[in-house]
C-alpha cells in the first residue's frame, strides 16, 4: 500500500512536470490576444482554486470568505506601490504575509465554530471588508485605485504590449500552489488536515492539536491566495473593492475545487480549466444579448455537475482506474 | 423591518430545521414572489396587498418543484452532500437569476399606485410608513400562523415527527418525500408573502435577492439554525441593529453593524441565540 502510494505521488509529479511544460508552450501556438487572456484567468483560478482547497478541502473548514484574501492582496501591493513607491514584488510578499497573519487571526475565534455557522462567519467578515474598504477615502474608497503606468518591465511586474509575462507568471503560481499541495499531501500536517476533517474528535484524542492544523491549514491557504490577488492587481491595472473583494470571488476559487474534486490534489485544475473557459466562452458568445442566457447554461451547468458527480470530475478518472485496485 | 427578515428567514429555518439542508437560492424564491406581485398588479390590478396569498400560493407550487426537481437528488448523495446541496441550490439560483433577466429584462420596476403606497400614519406622534406597518402586522400573523399549524396540525405534526426520526416516520407510513416537499412549500410560501409586501416600497430587479439573501442567513445562524423562533428573534435583532447603525455610522456600512452582531454573538454562543442541535 505504502508502495503504491509512492509510485502515485511520482506519477502525479511526473504527469504535472510534463503538463506545465506543455502549458509552457502554449504560447507558441497561441497568438490570440483573447484566448491568451482566457489562458492566464484558467492558470490564475487554477492557483486560487488549488490554495483555497488547502483548508476548505482538506481540513474541511469551508471558507467562502477567500475573497478577503485575495482583496487584500491586490490592495497591500497597489497601495504600497502608489503611495509608497515599493516594487509590486515585494508588495506581493507583503500582501501575503499580511494576509496569513489575518487569516490566523481571525482563526482564532472562528475556528471554534462548526459546520453552517463557519460558513457563515467568513462570508460575513469578506462583507465587512468589502464594506470598509468601500468606505476607505485613503485607498480610493468605492472609486478603486488605478496603477499607474511605468513601461514594461519584469521589475515593475508591469507589461503593457505582450500578455505573455503574465501567463508565465500565472502559470508558475499555478504550478508553485500544486506542488504546496502534493508536497503537503504526504507531510505531518496533510495527514493532520485529513484526520481534522475526517473526526477532529478522534484526531485530538490521537494527539493531533486540531486547533494549529487548522491554523497552519488558513495560513498556507491565505498566503497563497493574497499573492494571487496582488498577480491579478497587476494583470488589471486597476482595482477597486468590488472587484478585488466581491463575493464572486469566493465562489470562483471554490467552484473549480468542488467540480473538479474537492479535497483532491488534481481536482481544482481539473475544474479550473473546465469552469473558466466555460464562464469566458458563454459570457462572450451567447452572454452579448445582456438577457442572461449565460447565466441560465452556467447554472445549470453547476446544478449538474454537482448532483451527477458529487465527488467532482476526478472520480471519472479514479473510477476507471481503481476497478482493478482496492481503495 | 426586522420582522419582514424574520419572515423572510423563517422559511429559510423551517426548511434547515426540517432537513438540515441550506437553502441557497432563498434571495431567488423573494425576487421571484416580487416579480409574481408585480405582474399581477401591472396585468390583473391586484392590489399587492391582496394578492399576496396568491404570490404565497405560487411560491408554495415553486419550493415544492424545485424539491422534487433539484433538492431531492441532492439529499441523495453520498459523498460531499453538504458541498452538493450548497452548489446545487447555488447554480439554481444562478439560473433563476438568469431567467428573470431573460424574461423581465434587468430593469428595475416598482410598483407605482398601491393602496398602501406611500403614506404615512401618526402613532402618538411619530411617523410611520404605512406599508411597513402593513408588513410588520401580516409577519405577526404570519408566525402566529405557522406557530398553529406546526403544533395544531397533522401535517404539521407529520412535519416535527419527520425532522426528528425520518426513518422511525416511514415506519409509520408518512411518505418523507411528500412531507419534504410541502415543507419546502411552505418555506416557499413564506418568503413569498414576504416578497410580496416588499414589493409595494421596493424596487424589482434579477439580482434583488442577493441583497437580502445574506442577510437572511445571518438571521437565521443569528437565531439559531433549526429554530423557527429564534429566525423570528433574529429578524427582529437584525432590524433593530440596522436602524441603530444607521443611526451611528453612515449609510452605507449599515449592514456592518448586523454582521458585527452576527459574529459577538457565534463567538459566545457557537449555535446562535436559541438554536438547539
Amino acid at each position: 500500500m505504502d508502495k503504491d502510494f509512492a509510485a502515485r505521488r511520482r506519477r502525479d509529479l511526473i504527469i504535472a512536470a510534463v503538463l506545465a511544460a506543455l502549458a509552457a508552450l502554449a504560447p507558441l501556438f497561441v497568438k490570440d490576444v483573447y484566448v491568451q487572456n482566457i489562458l492566464i484567468l484558467t492558470l490564475m483560478y487554477a492557483a486560487l482554486s488549488q490554495s483555497w482547497n488547502i483548508l476548505s478541502g482538506y481540513c474541511g473548514q469551508i471558507s467562502l470568505g477567500h475573497a478577503l484574501y485575495f482583496g487584500i492582496g491586490a490592495y497591500t501591493t497597489e497601495l504600497l506601490f502608489t503611495k509608497f513607491g515599493v516594487l509590486p514584488w515585494f508588495g506581493m510578499l507583503a500582501g501575503g504575509v499580511i494576509a496569513a497573519v489575518i487569516a490566523m487571526g481571525l482563526g482564532y475565534p472562528f475556528f471554534r465554530l462548526r459546520g453552517h455557522y463557519f460558513v457563515i462567519a467568513t462570508i460575513v467578515i469578506a462583507e465587512i471588508g468589502l464594506l470598509l474598504f468601500q468606505n476607505w477615502e485613503w485607498a480610493g474608497a468605492a472609486m478603486g485605485i488605478t496603477i499607474p503606468v511605468r513601461g514594461d518591465s519584469w521589475v515593475k511586474f508591469q507589461f503593457l504590449r505582450s500578455k505573455l509575462p503574465y501567463f508565465y507568471f500565472a502559470l508558475a503560481l499555478c504550478s508553485l500552489a500544486w506542488f504546496v499541495t502534493w508536497w503537503l499531501e504526504d507531510s505531518k500536517w496533510g495527514f493532520w488536515w485529513r484526520a481534522v476533517k475526517d473526526n477532529p474528535e478522534a484526531a485530538e484524542s490521537l494527539g493531533v492539536v486540531v486547533f494549529n492544523s487548522k491554523m497552519g491549514a488558513a495560513a498556507v491557504s491565505a498566503f497563497l491566495v493574497a499573492v494571487g490577488g496582488a498577480f491579478y492587481a497587476q494583470f488589471l491595472a486597476y482595482i477597486d473593492p468590488e472587484s478585488v473583494m466581491g463575493f464572486q470571488f469566493s465562489l470562483l476559487m471554490a467552484l473549480p475545487a468542488v467540480l473538479g474534486g474537492i479535497g483532491t490534489l488534481w481536482g481544482p485544475v481539473l475544474g479550473a480549466a473546465i469552469l473558466i473557459p466555460m464562464t469566458e466562452l458563454t459570457r462572450s458568445y451567447i452572454g452579448g444579448s445582456g438577457r442572461g442566457v449565460d447565466l441560465i447554461v452556467y447554472g445549470a451547468l453547476i446544478v449538474a455537475i454537482s448532483l451527477a458527480l458529487p465527488q467532482g470530475l476526478v472520480s471519472l478518472f479514479s473510477r476507471s482506474k481503481a476497478k482493478g485496485a482496492t481503495r | 423591518m426586522g420582522l419582514l427578515y424574520g419572515l423572510i428567514a423563517v422559511g429559510l429555518a423551517l426548511i434547515f430545521g426540517l432537513m438540515d439542508v441550506v437553502n441557497f437560492a432563498h434571495g431567488e424564491f423573494l425576487m421571484i414572489a416580487m416579480y409574481v406581485s408585480f405582474f399581477l398588479f401591472t396585468f390583473l390590478a391586484i392590489d399587492p396587498l391582496l394578492s399576496a396569498p396568491l404570490v404565497a400560493a405560487a411560491l408554495f407550487v415553486l419550493g415544492a418543484v424545485v424539491y422534487l426537481l433539484v433538492v431531492r437528488f441532492a439529499m441523495r448523495a453520498k459523498a460531499n452532500a453538504g458541498m452538493v446541496q450548497i452548489f446545487s441550490t447555488f447554480g439554481l439560483a444562478i439560473v433563476m437569476r438568469g431567467l428573470a433577466q431573460f424574461f423581465f429584462t434587468p430593469d428595475y420596476r416598482s410598483i407605482p399606485h398601491s393602496w398602501a403606497g406611500g403614506k404615512t400614519i401618526s402613532v402618538a406622534g411619530i411617523f410611520l410608513p404605512e406599508p411597513q406597518l402593513i408588513g410588520a402586522l401580516v409577519a405577526i400573523a404570519a408566525f402566529a400562523g405557522l406557530y398553529f399549524f406546526i403544533h395544531r396540525t397533522d401535517f404539521g405534526r407529520a412535519l416535527e415527527a419527520t425532522r426528528e426520526d425520518p426513518g422511525a416516520v416511514a415506519l409509520v407510513g408518512i411518505d418523507r418525500n411528500r412531507v419534504f416537499a410541502l415543507g419546502w412549500g411552505l418555506g416557499a410560501a413564506l418568503v413569498g408573502l414576504a416578497g410580496a409586501i416588499m414589493a409595494v416600497f421596493f424596487y424589482i430587479y434579477p439580482d434583488v435577492g442577493a441583497s437580502f439573501a445574506l442577510i437572511a442567513y445571518v438571521t437565521v445562524a443569528l437565531g439559531g439554525f433549526g429554530s423557527v423562533f429564534g429566525a423570528f428573534a433574529g429578524g427582529i435583532i437584525v432590524g433593530l441593529v440596522e436602524a441603530t447603525t444607521a443611526l451611528v455610522l453612515p449609510p452605507s456600512l449599515k449592514s456592518v453593524g448586523i454582521y458585527a452582531v452576527y459574529l459577538l454573538v457565534v463567538f459566545i454562543r457557537p449555535r446562535g441565540l436559541f438554536g438547539s442541535m
